[in-house]
């Protein structure tokens, strides 16, 4: 058993690691991005990172709560990108 | 004993594999030099990613807790609005003009919906020269 949850805690910690430096990267890609398209992708991608850490961080504290956090952000994340898109596609979200 | 044992390895797996596939569309969308090519690496593999995360929750909850299938939701809902956000971004890219436009239509009689009508209803004569020789 020790040595399954050995295994457990050090891909757990590779995941932290690796997701935040994704998110740097997209963080990156969202401040040299030469078009719009490319800056609402890096938005994207971020919000999808931070679904991915806030589901990393359920897991290493062994608790159930933080699904709905994930849930509330992954909502947001769509409509956000969705109002971006449609804002430069048609000058206006609502119409 | 035995199960648990099973289970935290493939939680392990599960992570590794999460971690893998966020990586790479960390670095696609770095990388790439195209906003289309740059536009298929997170839409994708960050969807993947996140499943396999969400996976490992899963799993997690059913070891060392009571268990609960709630992250299929957040699953769900990721796997539905990510090809919807991906076609809202491709057609930012082609509004602004920042990659190739798309091949004219084919003049072609055999597909109405893609004829040129002027309003008097008649089919729209465009000169091309790759027009295809009527049978």
């Amino acid at each position: 058993m020790t040595l399954a949850t050995e295994m457990m805690n050090w891909s757990l910690y590779a995941a932290f690691v690796i997701v935040a430096i994704a998110q740097i990267m997209a963080m990156i890609r969202l401040w040299i991005g030469p078009s719009t398209g490319d800056r609402i992708l890096a938005l994207d991608t971020m919000f999808i990172n931070a679904i991915g850490l806030i589901v990393l961080l359920g897991i290493a504290q062994g608790v159930q709560i933080y699904f709905e956090a994930a849930l509330i952000i992954a909502m947001l994340g769509f409509v956000s990108t969705v109002a971006y898109a449609r804002f430069v596609l048609r000058g206006d979200i609502i119409e | 004993m035995t199960i648990e044992i099973l289970a935290t390895y493939t939680i392990a797996l599960l992570l590794l594999i999460g971690t893998i596939f966020t990586l790479v569309a960390a670095i696609g969308l770095l990388k790439l030099n195209d906003p289309m090519t740059r536009l298929h690496a997170p839409t994708k593999a960050g969807t993947v990613g996140i499943g396999a995360f969400l996976m490992a929750s899963i799993l997690q909850s059913y070891t060392f807790g009571e268990g609960s299938f709630h992250e299929l939701l957040i699953m769900a809902f990721l796997f539905v609005t990510a090809p919807v956000s991906a076609n809202f971004m491709a057609k930012v890219s082609l509004h602004r003009g920042a990659c190739a436009l798309p091949p004219p239509t084919p003049q072609d009689e055999t597909w109405s919906t893609l004829n040129h009508f002027d309003h008097d209803g008649e089919v729209e004569e465009v000169a091309r020269d790759d027009k295809p020789n009527p049978v």
